[in-house]
């Protein structure tokens, strides 16, 4: 009877694994899907309810009740240890990643519910059952306390959810493997075959743990460390918006695109110089991109304007707003104003097909040029499009990356603006957030550099000082002795460009 | 025909595919279309060999008539209307003109049935670039006195992605995996490619130029065309297995057969006629979503006074005045006096309408041989999903290395249009075994449906819920076949003369299938009517 406590010990790791699992999925989701209330409800729900599902399954085991239950282990192992990896990846990978989340944690849940019946079952001919009873049930509560203080004060600081998952899934291994010692008199089949199982099971893991931080690079990293507080697939992109410390983020596939806490630099420097490169009274200003409102906040307030038409692809990004009200009070409710018209259709499609007026003032604010269908937004064709919509004295601004970490598509969006038949002014401010971040003023006819910023407009970033040193650039940013190509619709250059620099800062 | 899935499946897609296709339950929901174009049944009423007696007051006359409106007779009808000659009639078969450049309307963007580019021709190739200047695709000449297409007609970047062992690749030519030995040939190749690109002959012709009437005819480079194209790769030491690929898919593409069917001759030419010099890009490729449709509906336009459709011109009699063209209108049969007829039509139908061409043929027209394809139109709801989120996304050109079709074209490419609904045009050529006209045929919509969507399947597993509608159409006598000892057999230059007053025009008489085959020989017969009025 020397068995009974080490298998009580089992019961204490088996349910401190399972726990792990749970609050892992809870926390994944939550992390990802935002919204943690009804993610952990209904985490807990489903994964308690697997549970009872699987301990009802046990009773249709009768035979070879030991051998199963090390295989469970060993299921449980593979499954649950790989849990928190696979959803990162199908998260970053797969649209239907919820469906994913509830089978995973459906599965885990079954598993280790059948656990502790066939462990009772085990242990049925050798105590009372009022002991057993009472010493399972006891350490299975103890395993699920120790597991809910060691996880958010040890496991996800120190080791993160990727890791934990892992080390959990080796645990249940060396449970399982741990198991053909222990159980060996009642395991009447192939026990090296087991044991052959659950060393390559454990290896796995262990490579896993040590490659942890290829998995995570290829999916948490490029994550989130605050809380995410909206996440939704729309047909176009994935977009979540984060609340953290500094303020609220918004993130388009993982790509930050604002931090409210600067993001009044980078749209006061988008937004003013092509006013300021006005002259006379701008009314009519299209906006390309900036679903967000945040442009539109410092279009708004010139009282020349009478109107604003914005065309973003996104409609559920220019509802991101009404949908976040921290976003609301952001952007100042701008896409409510009177004056703007929202179209959601795709910038380029919308340039060749839809007849508009001329403008007074373009500003092109698109995501950068990371694939195919955002570089055409950078062509020359493109730009020629947007002259059909311009007058002769029209001021445009173009945000175009970053001239320090993408200093060759910089430069490139510059030829090819120029290439195009605009005069260029390349500027550039600092959003820290961001980095050193650069814009291109362009007009259809030769200009002044302006000066200082428009009057009367309420600014917290631009004053005549930093206005005039917009137009500086540092020996690091300026423009490259070597010849640039010009991005066109048939050689799409600039994406070229701009993935070989930004991948020097990918891991 | 009557085949199980299975056996229809391994018949187009190969065994391997097809047993691991089968193994699968087709999905409940299936597309509906149909299969349109082309009119097999009629053209087949030529061979039963009728006589055709006109009713007196069913006749009319004109200076010429062009029999035929696809490409090579569209341009012929544009060179007589560019040199004011009026009074023509040009008689299509089909309900719309443009054989091969046909093409579908739809919204957001046209389709292409078959031909959907044009490769920039070079500055040389004076009428081309005059039609181009005239339609408004050009933006001038270059430094160099090359023509410079907008850029908006100039095939958008990404071009072409190879689907390979799951994922997508970048290109045509498979780089993922390639061993050093098949870069080296790879290498090799291209530079063999360049080497027949600067050859000149001792007149200083080049020896692979489009029109190919431009190419030399020295037998250093003409006997080229006695072996096969992949004879020609094993003979030079190209044993790469993704080269060989690479190779057959080109003339498979371009010609619709494989590497071992084609002349080497003819498969240099692919590589060779459009390079300018060593060392420079292939010449860009001139597209829109309607494919050569747009080349179509310009030539229509201008000569939209002249066009008769749905014309089966059943009889072309040569008589003392001139020609008499006799054609089946509905059901009635009328007459035409022209002096001069331009024969734009497959040269192998020739003995079976030019009254008296069997008694003394003046060439061999069952030389010219076709052979046969179905293309299918997609038309989805939205973008098959990426399995990965590093493929590379979907392109103009998108081909299935493991697959005996050719793949599929995007048509909202070029417009820019990169969500939301699109059409797919899908091409398989016949040529996998003999006899695929008569296999092709025996095929129903559904059949042929289920092959297009089985194959395309292997790398968009949402295909069958994202297509709302697949049409197809089979052409039984697609392109002339350029297989070993025809372009160079002496057949052309006795095929280009004229019979009586009736002047063929079709590319055909290149042995090759392309547009500016086929303009060149319109512009050659228009040029030899107008020519024989002065």
């Amino acid at each position: 009877m020397k068995r009974a406590p080490l298998l009580f010990l089992n019961v204490f790791v088996i349910a401190t694994c399972g726990l792990i699992y749970e609050l892992l999925a809870g926390t994944l989701s939550s992390y990802v899907l935002g919204d943690s209330v009804t993610q952990f409800s209904l985490i807990i729900g489903i994964y308690l309810f697997a549970m009872g599902v699987g301990s009802w399954l046990s009773r249709f085991i009768d035979k070879h009740v030991a051998e199963k239950f090390i295989d469970i282990e060993l299921a449980v192992a593979v499954i649950g240890g790989f849990s928190a990896p696979l959803l990162f990846l199908t998260f970053a990978n797969l649209s239907y990643f919820s469906v994913v989340l509830y089978t995973v944690v459906f599965i885990i849940g079954m598993l280790v519910g059948l656990e502790i019946p066939l462990l009772m079952r085990i242990l049925q001919d050798e105590m009372d059952f009022k002991d057993l009873v009472s010493r399972v049930l006891a350490f299975d509560y103890i395993g699920a306390l120790a597991a809910s203080l060691l996880f958010p004060i040890f496991f996800v600081p120190r080791l993160g959810l990727t890791r934990t998952s892992l080390i959990f899934g080796m645990l249940n291994a060396a449970v399982g493997i741990w198991g053909t010692w222990l159980l060996l008199p009642l395991l009447k089949r192939n026990v090296t075959i087991m044991r052959v199982k659950g060393f390559v099971i454990l290896a796995l893991l262990v490579i896993a743990f040590i490659k942890a931080d290829r998995l995570t690079t290829l999916a948490e990293d490029s994550l989130f460390v605050d809380n995410i507080i909206y996440a939704k697939s729309s047909a176009y992109q994935r977009i979540v918006v984060t609340k953290g410390k500094t303020g609220y983020a918004l993130f388009l596939n993982g790509n930050l695109q604002f931090n409210s806490f600067d993001e009044y630099r980078y749209h006061e420097a988008l937004v003013h110089p092509a006013f300021a490169a006005f002259s006379g009274d701008a009314k009519r200003v299209l906006v390309l991109g900036g679903g967000d409102g945040l442009a539109l906040r410092e279009i708004e307030k010139y009282k020349s304007v009478e109107f604003i038409q914005l065309v973003d692809l996104d409609p559920d990004m220019t509802k991101v707003s009404s949908a976040v009200p921290a976003l609301g009070e952001l952007n100042k409710h701008s896409l409510n104003d009177p004056r703007v018209h929202v179209t959601n259709a795709d910038a380029f499609v919308w340039l060749d097909n839809v007849p508009a007026e001329p403008f007074d003032i373009a500003i092109v604010d698109f995501p950068d040029p990371n694939n195919f269908a955002l570089g055409k937004l950078y062509t020359t064709r493109f730009y020629n499009l947007l002259k059909q919509k311009l007058k002769p004295d029209s001021s445009v601004v173009i945000q175009t990356t970053s001239p320090l970490i993408a200093r060759n598509s910089f430069w490139c969006v510059m030829n090819t603006l120029e290439a195009s038949g605009y005069t260029v002014k390349p500027y550039q401010t600092t959003v820290p957030s961001f980095g050193i971040w650069g814009y291109a003023l362009a007009k259809l006819q030769p200009f002044e550099t302006p000066r200082s910023p428009p009057a009367g407009i309420e600014m917290r970033f631009l004053n005549n000082e930093t206005f005039a040193s917009l137009f500086e650039f540092p020996a690091d940013t300026s423009r490259p002795n070597e010849e640039l190509e010009i991005n066109r619709l048939d050689n799409q250059a600039l994406v070229r460009y701009y993935e070989a620099e930004w991948r020097r800062f990918e891991q | 025909m009557n085949l199980n899935r299975r056996e229809l499946l391994k018949l187009f897609l190969g065994a391997p595919f097809a047993l691991a296709a089968c193994r699968t339950d087709q999905p409940a929901a299936f597309p509906e279309g149909e299969i349109v174009g082309q009119s097999a049944g009629i053209g087949h009423i030529l061979r039963e060999g009728r006589s055709f007696d006109v009713a007196a007051d069913r006749w009319e006359s004109k200076k010429a008539v062009i029999i035929g409106g696809g490409i090579a007779g569209l341009s012929a009808a544009w060179k007589l209307k560019k040199q004011n000659f009026h009074d023509f009639l040009l008689l299509e078969l089909e309900k719309d003109v443009g054989g091969t450049s046909i093409s579908g309307k739809g919204d957001p963007v046209g389709y292409p049935w078959a031909a959907h580019y044009l490769p920039v021709p070079f500055a040389e190739n004076t009428e081309l670039v005059s039609l181009l200047d005239e339609m408004s695709l050009t933006d001038g000449r270059d430094a160099q006195g090359q023509v410079v297409v907008k850029e908006q007609y100039l095939c958008r970047e990404p071009e072409e992605r190879v689907y390979y062992k799951g994922r997508w690749y970048e290109g045509l030519y498979l780089n993922v995996g390639a061993g050093e030995e098949d870069k080296r040939q790879f290498t090799e190749f291209q530079r063999r490619i360049d080497e027949w690109v600067n050859w000149r002959d001792v007149s200083g012709r080049r020896a692979f130029a489009v029109p190919l009437e431009t190419c030399s005819d020295d037998a250093a480079v003409t006997s080229l065309d006695r072996i096969s194209f992949a004879d020609w790769l094993r003979q030079n030491g190209f044993t790469s297995e993704r080269l060989h690929w690479y190779c057959d898919y080109a003339t498979r593409d371009d010609y619709g057969l494989k590497a071992d069917q084609t002349s080497a001759w003819v498969g240099l030419f692919y590589f060779c006629s459009r390079v300018r010099k060593s060392g420079v890009e292939s010449q860009p490729f001139i597209t829109v979503p309607e494919g050569n449709g747009q080349f179509v509906r310009h030539f229509a336009e201008l000569a939209r006074d002249n066009i008769r459709r749905s014309q089966m011109v059943v009889s072309v009699v040569p008589t003392e005045r001139g020609v008499d063209v006799i054609t089946l209108d509905g059901n009635e049969l009328r007459g035409i006096h022209c002096e001069r007829a331009i024969f734009a039509s497959p040269m192998f139908t020739a003995p079976y309408i030019i009254r008296g061409f069997r008694d003394d043929a003046p060439f061999d027209a069952g030389a010219f041989q076709h052979n046969a394809w179905f293309v299918a139109n997609l038309f989805l709801k939205d973008r098959p999903k990426p399995r990965f989120a590093k493929d590379f996304p979907l392109s103009w050109d998108n081909v299935l290395y493991e697959s005996p079709s050719l793949g599929y074209v995007t048509a909202t490419h070029q417009k820019g249009i990169d969500h939301g609904p699109t059409v797919l045009t899908y091409y398989y050529p016949m040529c996998h075994e003999p006899d695929g006209r008569t296999k092709l045929f025996n095929f129903d919509w559904r059949q042929l449906a289920d092959v297009c969507l089985t194959d395309l399947s292997r790398a968009h597993s949402d295909i069958y819920e994202l297509t709302e509608r697949i049409d197809i159409m089979r052409w039984g006598h697609a392109m002339i076949s350029p297989r070993p000892n025809f372009i160079w057999s002496g057949i052309r230059e006795k095929a280009v003369r004229p019979y009586r007053n009736i002047h063929f025009a079709h590319t055909d008489l290149s042995g090759v299938a392309l547009f500016e085959e086929a303009f060149y020989h319109g512009l050659r017969a228009a040029g030899e009517i107008l020519k024989a009025r002065t």
